[in-house]
């Protein structure tokens, strides 16, 4: 095949017609990658699978590193955000009656600071990395469903809007990241701020409940020829069943928000005990979806440590089938544990005793997964890098969130210390430990295969040993402060209380915390710009995505891999076996089977569409204007139905027609 | 890194029906998080309808016929739906045609008998939580409804254009008859729940 080839690129002789069953146009064959020599195959595949160049098409892309990168970029910048509200407060919790901040900002801002944390930071990074990486450890072209992937960004992007020009317009929620009725509902709750929060809610779920659908096809139907289940990447096994417990704990936080709103917008009593409802309904339903949240954050988490240990170990990781099946677990149990948030609500004491073990009993599988990353480093030879030295901080800290944790779930303690700063402290150290510890590990290791290029290793030195003192500065002495009372989600304290000093330095441990930020983001733009060059596979790991160029071509792989192990890049060193036979014309996947991953179908992706963001425009506007009259939702199906249609309706591309 | 050629894709097929083909796990995934929702909203129903020992709030028992013919009406259409099914199977045009304008009008007629539903409860979303609950009850479901008739109508339409004859399309008929057994499925718990439930106690 020569390069003359490519300006007849979609009416080229039907040659090899498939015989058609049934009342079923034939399919007009293409150019195959058999055969074909590197340099026209890299070619056809970088002119098939581009995102057209100008503004519309930048807007069309639904290639899943685009989409993941605006996801990452933007994830990045809320992150920054929020991070400022928790720098305000702190300032403002300096020294005893300090005047920076009144009451009602302080309000805006805490709510503020858990929610942007928690639905803009926190779930759609740890996806938006599965986005990135998913489609590339499995070895295939694109995400599942690449239009609904665009879609999820551009309603998360209008949720996150939606709610900091809230903020900038002080109508901001004020009620807390968990938004309890009474306070939030309608006799209590005046003005926008509640349906604020409601509706938010209501764009980054759907947002997130997308890419769990797509996160869940792309690893059961397009996984490379021989990646059978049992050597899927554990980072890969950890997106699949965070996005089951996605699908099925986010309907409850969306139920929930739901009613809220239908509360305070139609006056039906759902929540309303004086009218049949009940106020406990809120905090059941909110927390089945809350608790599981928390999963939702750390499950990924768990894969990146998975992803970087057995890179810098120099082995396979130990007990790959134990921690498979400890994510299933956990994944299962997470389900069970959300009452533990309600012990201070008067329940019957056997359900209380039944969630106090079930918290306990979460802590097991936990366990089992950090003994197989120890025996894992304990039998290896390991290489301190970056990474690395994140995922120590990750487990030092998680450990200690981990055993407060096993404390909080008995009941006589949880009362006693409930609401205030020490449950502050637990949380911290259970998701910043948790997830951004291995987050910003994950970030060293793979940032040089988005960009090609290396971040500094000393800069990254600095960087670890910065966020973890100020960290445990910052929130190690809230432990105490709170056990001596200190409660949480106040503006302020008097002086009599003697918590002026503690909280002078945990103030300090926060600024050291945030500057180790700044040094991150110095360490980024520096490394993007002027970074070494990075090759294909810098830390000689083993998993699909180090197979490919740094940055990846459009197409990811020129030819498809074929899977022999679950580290294949460690097994077949001498030459990566590939499959061949797919149209380069057109874009052509592979769809599998979903144990064996036997080779199925060669199915077509999508190809880029402006109509996933017009449909996002469609039903971001009717979100919004719901929360000033129901009958947004009837004026508003008509543009939804539009945009959907012309999102569906196939415009004659080879990808739509066979 | 240097590569060797070891499996040849080429004879394989462009579509496949049911479980081989992505979207049909696509649907299923959006069967399983609508399945919650609509789990949740029944759960919270039995929540309160077990809080409170006089459930009903003293309203007026619903008036269940409306229900009941509509519950006739999809119950009667899976059989149209599962012999769309095989034709499109079979990715036979002709008896796909008509199956999709029957369906179209087997998601029409219920919707219909949808609307005399609603005054049928005999109370307001407003008046108690329980009148807020079988209206959420409703509410949810029609919503299901409606967009699953929307969606068989747009596609009823493509399948008389030239953009039928794709093993895709046969694909996504085959897909919208999965859809509409969850959209009939679903209806069964909550009818019982908004019309049986309440004459229980």
């Amino acid at each position: 095949m020569s390069s003359a080839d490519l300006t007849s690129e979609r009416d080229l002789p039907r040659e090899r017609e498939a015989t058609p069953r049934g009342d079923i146009a034939p399919e007009r064959d293409g150019p195959r990658d058999t055969g074909m020599d590197d340099a026209s195959l890299r070619r056809w595949l970088a002119r098939t699978w581009r995102t057209p160049p100008g503004i519309i098409g930048a807007l069309s892309s639904v290639d899943h590193k685009v989409i993941a990168r605006r996801y990452l970029i933007t994830a990045f910048l809320f992150l920054c955000l929020g991070g400022l509200n928790a720098v305000a407060m702190r300032i403002q919790l300096s020294g005893p009656q300090r005047g920076l901040i009144g009451p009602d900002l302080y309000n805006q801002l805490f709510t503020m600071h858990g929610v942007t944390m928690m639905f803009l930071f926190a779930v759609p990074i740890v996806q938006a990395t599965g986005i990135y990486l998913v489609p590339l450890m499995v070895g295939t072209r694109n995400i599942a469903f690449p239009r609904l992937n665009a879609f999820s960004y551009w309603i998360y992007v209008s949720g996150g809007l939606f709610a900091w020009i809230s903020f900038a317009l002080s109508m901001a929620p004020d009620v807390g990241w968990f938004a309890y009725v009474p306070l939030s509902g309608p006799e209590f709750g005046p003005g926008k701020r509640a349906d604020v929060w409601a509706q938010m809610i209501t764009y980054t779920e759907v947002s997130s409940l997308a890419v769990a659908v797509a996160t869940i096809v792309t690893v059961f139907k397009q996984r490379s020829p021989g990646m059978s289940l049992d050597k899927i990447p554990l980072y890969v096994w950890a997106l699949l069943v965070t996005s089951f417990v996605v699908v099925f704990a986010m309907p409850a936080v969306m139920v929930t928000s739901t009613f809220l709103i239908l509360d305070r917008l139609v006056g039906t009593h759902i929540f309303n005990p004086a009218e049949g409802g009940d106020a406990l309904l809120f905090q059941h339903l909110f927390w089945f979806f809350g608790h599981p949240e928390v999963y939702i954050i750390f499950l990924p988490a768990t894969g990146m440590v998975s992803a970087i240990i057995p890179a810098f170990a120099r082995r396979p990781m130990f007990g790959h089938l134990g921690l498979v099946l400890s994510l299933i677990a956990v994944g299962f149990l997470s389900f069970g544990l959300w009452v533990h948030h309600m012990f201070a609500t008067g329940l019957p004491k056997l359900g209380a005793s039944f969630f106090t073990a079930s918290s306990m009993m979460i802590a097991i599988p936990n366990g089992v997964q950090i003994f197989c990353w120890l025996a894992t480093l304990w039998d290896g030879r390991p290489v301190i890098r970056t990474p690395l030295l994140f995922v120590f901080g990750f487990f030092f800290i998680f450990v200690i969130g981990g055993l407060t944790g096993v404390m909080l779930a008995s009941v006589p303690l949880d009362l006693q210390v409930h609401d205030t700063y020490f449950v502050v402290a637990h949380f911290h150290y259970v998701l910043i430990g948790g997830s951004v510890f291995p987050l910003l590990g994950a970030a060293y290791f793979w940032f040089p295969k988005i960009t090609g290029r290396m971040m500094s290793e000393r800069l990254g030195r600095w960087h670890f040993w910065l966020a973890m003192i100020g960290f445990n500065a910052a929130f190690f002495p809230m432990h105490i402060v709170g056990l001596w009372g200190m409660p949480r989600r106040v503006y302020t304290y008097p002086a009599e209380l003697g918590w002026g000093n503690i909280n002078l330095f945990i103030t300090g441990g926060a600024v050291l915390f945030f500057l180790s930020f700044v040094l991150f983001a110095f360490n980024l733009v520096h490394g993007a710009l002027k970074g070494a060059p990075a090759g294909d596979n810098p830390w000689d790991a083993g998993t699909l995505e180090w197979a490919t160029s740094s940055p990846p071509q459009s197409y990811n792989f020129a030819r498809i891999p074929v899977v022999t192990n679950v580290e294949p890049l460690w097994a077949e060193r001498a030459a990566l076996p590939v499959a061949t036979g797919l149209r380069v014309d057109v874009r052509e996947l592979l769809v599998s089977t979903v144990a064996e991953a036997h080779p199925d179908i060669r199915e077509k992706s999508a190809t880029p569409s402006i109509w996933p963001l017009l449909a996002a425009i469609a039903v971001g506007g009717t979100f919004l204007y719901s929360i000033f009259t129901p009958w947004a939702i009837v004026w508003g199906a008509a543009p939804i139905a539009i945009t959907l249609i012309g999102w569906f309706w196939p415009k004659g591309d080879p990808e739509d027609e066979e | 890194m240097s590569q060797r050629s070891a499996v040849d894709l080429s004879g394989l097929p462009t579509f496949g029906h049911g479980p081989r083909s992505p979207t049909w796990w696509g649907t299923l995934g959006f069967m399983a998080l609508e399945g919650t929702g609509f789990a949740l909203a029944a759960g919270a129903y039995l929540y309160l309808a077990t809080l409170w020992p006089n459930w009903r709030l003293s309203a007026p028992a619903p008036n269940h016929w409306p229900g009941t013919i509509v519950t006739l009406l999809l119950v009667v259409s899976l059989v149209p739906n599962h012999m769309l099914n095989r034709y499109a199977k079979q990715c036979a045009m002709g008896p796909v045609r008509i199956g999709m304008v029957v369906m179209s009008l087997l998601g029409i007629a219920p919707l219909i008998v949808r609307w005399f539903e609603f005054p049928a409860l005999n109370i307001y979303w407003d008046t108690n939580a329980y009148g807020s609950m079988v209206w959420v009850l409703l509410g949810l479901h029609t919503t299901h409804l409606i967009t699953d008739v929307g969606d068989t109508i747009v596609l009823t339409v493509l399948m008389f254009t030239h953009h039928g004859y794709s093993g895709r399309r046969y694909g996504d008929v085959g897909d919208n008859v999965f859809y509409w057994d969850f959209v009939v499925l679903t209806w069964i718990p909550i009818y019982l729940l908004i019309y049986w439930l309440p004459r229980l106690g």
